[in-house]
């Protein structure tokens, strides 16, 4: 398995299908855990990193997950190639650029990743499109079981799974969603979704972590707490109170748009459209931006009919991607542009690094050409 | 709650200066608040918090008559000090070690609650005695290898081994 079988692909994750994937673009459930008998990662030698890589590595290819896995050593890749792994969220930028003997287990699909010496010595995560959160909660806990039928996790009855950081502590679970807000973001009112996140204790990122939010209108959205609240009950909550609470804030902002602004729902979008089909150099955040236009226009037409002089236009565009030929312009290609042209899938796709002046030109291109058929 | 400066967007930066005995209230929206250079942060970096949090420990411990400080892990060498700067943990059993000084703090990060509820391990590791013993054996070999007393070190490493395969599960 190479990277570059990847870097030319989209993932499952991310291919715009699963339940309200309008809003919902993407579920994930993180677990951590920690082996007994071994001190956390702060206060161990390379030596005992390196017993615990290989332990956890053998276990974890041994398993039968249902897809091809394949492991990479995280600290000996070329730094292009650890971009990569964050851009698709296989690996945190932490595992990416952090210090000692550490690897990923990667599953061929993408929908399951472990990463060994993280933060903690296990980092397990499930990914999967659209609102599926349970999905992945049932996924990973059978992950989780397979796991321990081999090695002892550390572990105390009073305070849970024990991990490096006491934030983490308990079931050490962390789910999330990755929510595509664009409406509230235009009509000014994304303000009620970061207080009703406060409000009910989550955490708010941007799509690669704090301040890239404005950019793409992908906020990730996590549970902060891990003690004392059983797994199940972390995912039922996200499920029945907060996921349907912020949808229909989207919601009831989408239609706002169309019932009381449109003009300003075909001002975004157009101006969106004319930019990526004509720009000849253009950044990733400015990519992130108008891309993340287009995606509204096109859910709005696919899930509330939506047919603006603007919304019209862009739904007349034929699909460019091979597969996806001569069709209307899907999510699934709107998606693929958006993580083909995040730097390193841009250069690991071209063969050899790039400045950015040769990125903007090369990422404008492709844009151009799956934009003008 | 309109804010104060262009009277457009919703206020949503709420400040309260008292300065002299005089109370002064001021309601803004984010752009004003920033153009104000009144910097907020509105996801502060969990080590950041944890440090924050920390920091009002010392009053704490001497509330509760007790003090951590000074303490370091028997297994692992851990102390409070480096928790502080670090703001992770150096093995499990520091969680038993530091727990008064840690507990305030946890309760903290998990709104209140200060027992596990939730998944439990289909084997939860019963011998304590074998866990502490492996972190100490494992310590053992670390200052065995740094004193390049490599005798030693293989005779601690034949140990942990025979530790580990006679409670193998397969």
């Amino acid at each position: 398995m190479k990277l570059t079988d990847l870097s030319n692909n989209i993932n499952e994750w991310f291919n715009g299908s699963g339940p309200l994937a309008d809003i919902v673009v993407s579920s994930r459930i993180r677990l951590a855990r920690n082996l007994a008998g071994h001190k956390f990662l702060s206060r161990c030698s390379n030596a005992e990193k390196f017993d615990i890589l290989r332990k956890l590595k053998e276990v974890l290819m041994s398993l039968d997950l249902g897809d091809k896995v394949f492991y990479i050593s995280v600290d000996k890749a070329p730094s292009l190639d650890r971009h990569l792994l964050v851009e698709r969220h296989l690996i945190s930028r932490n595992h990416a650029f952090g210090k000692g003997p550490r690897g990923a287990v990667i599953a061929q699909r993408e929908s399951f990743t472990a990463m060994i010496n993280e933060e903690d010595h296990l980092r397990l995560q499930v990914l999967k499109a659209g609102c599926q959160l349970s999905q992945c909660a049932s996924q990973i806990n059978h992950i989780d079981d397979m796991i321990e039928q081999k090695l002892e996790f550390a572990f105390s009855p009073r305070y849970g799974y024990l991990t490096a950081c006491p934030t983490n502590l308990g079931t050490a679970i962390r789910a999330s969603v990755m929510l595509h807000l664009p409406a509230l973001k235009i009509t000014g009112q994304i303000e009620k979704f970061f207080n009703a996140a406060r409000d009910m204790n989550l955490a708010v990122r941007g799509l690669f972590g704090e301040g890239t939010e404005a950019a793409s209108d992908l906020y990730q959205l996590s549970n902060q707490v891990t003690l004392g609240v059983s797994e199940s009950a972390v995912v039922t909550e996200f499920e029945s109170t907060i996921i349907p609470e912020i949808v229909e804030y989207e919601k009831a902002a989408r239609n706002q748009l169309l019932s009381k602004q449109p003009d300003l729902l075909d001002d975004k979008i157009s101006r969106a459209m004319a930019l990526l089909q004509n720009a000849r150099l253009i950044s990733s955040q400015e990519a992130l931006f108008l891309l993340s236009h287009l995606r509204l226009g096109i859910n709005m037409h696919k899930n509330m009919g939506a047919s603006t002089p603007a919304i019209k236009r862009l739904c007349s565009l034929r699909d460019s991607r091979e597969t996806q030929k001569d069709s209307e312009l899907s999510i699934a290609t709107i998606n693929w542009l958006f993580m083909l042209t995040l730097p390193a899938h841009l250069q690991l796709n071209y063969g050899k690094p790039l400045d950015p002046t040769h990125r903007d030109a090369l990422r404008a291109q492709i844009i151009r050409s799956a934009l003008n058929g | 709650m309109q804010c104060q400066i262009c009277n457009k967007n919703e206020a949503t930066i709420h400040l309260t200066e008292i300065a002299d005995g005089v109370r002064t209230e001021m309601h803004l929206c984010e752009l004003c608040a920033h153009e104000q250079g009144i910097a907020i942060k509105t996801n502060i970096p969990i080590n950041e918090l944890l440090s924050s949090l920390l920091a009002v420990q010392p009053a704490d411990d001497q509330l509760s008559g007790h003090s951590d400080k000074g303490l370091s892990c028997p297994h692992c060498g851990f102390t409070l000090d480096q928790f502080r700067k670090e703001a992770l943990l150096g093995c499990p059993y520091d969680y038993e070690v530091f727990e008064k000084s840690l507990l305030p703090l946890i309760e903290k990060a998990h709104n209140g609650k200060t027992t596990h509820c939730g998944k439990f391990p289909s084997r939860v590791p019963q011998d304590a005695r074998k866990q502490v013993e492996l972190l100490n054996l494992r310590q053992q070999l670390e200052t065995a290898v740094q004193s390049e007393d490599y005798e030693l070190a293989a005779k601690i490493r034949d140990k942990i081994s025979a530790i580990e395969k006679r409670d193998a599960v397969c």
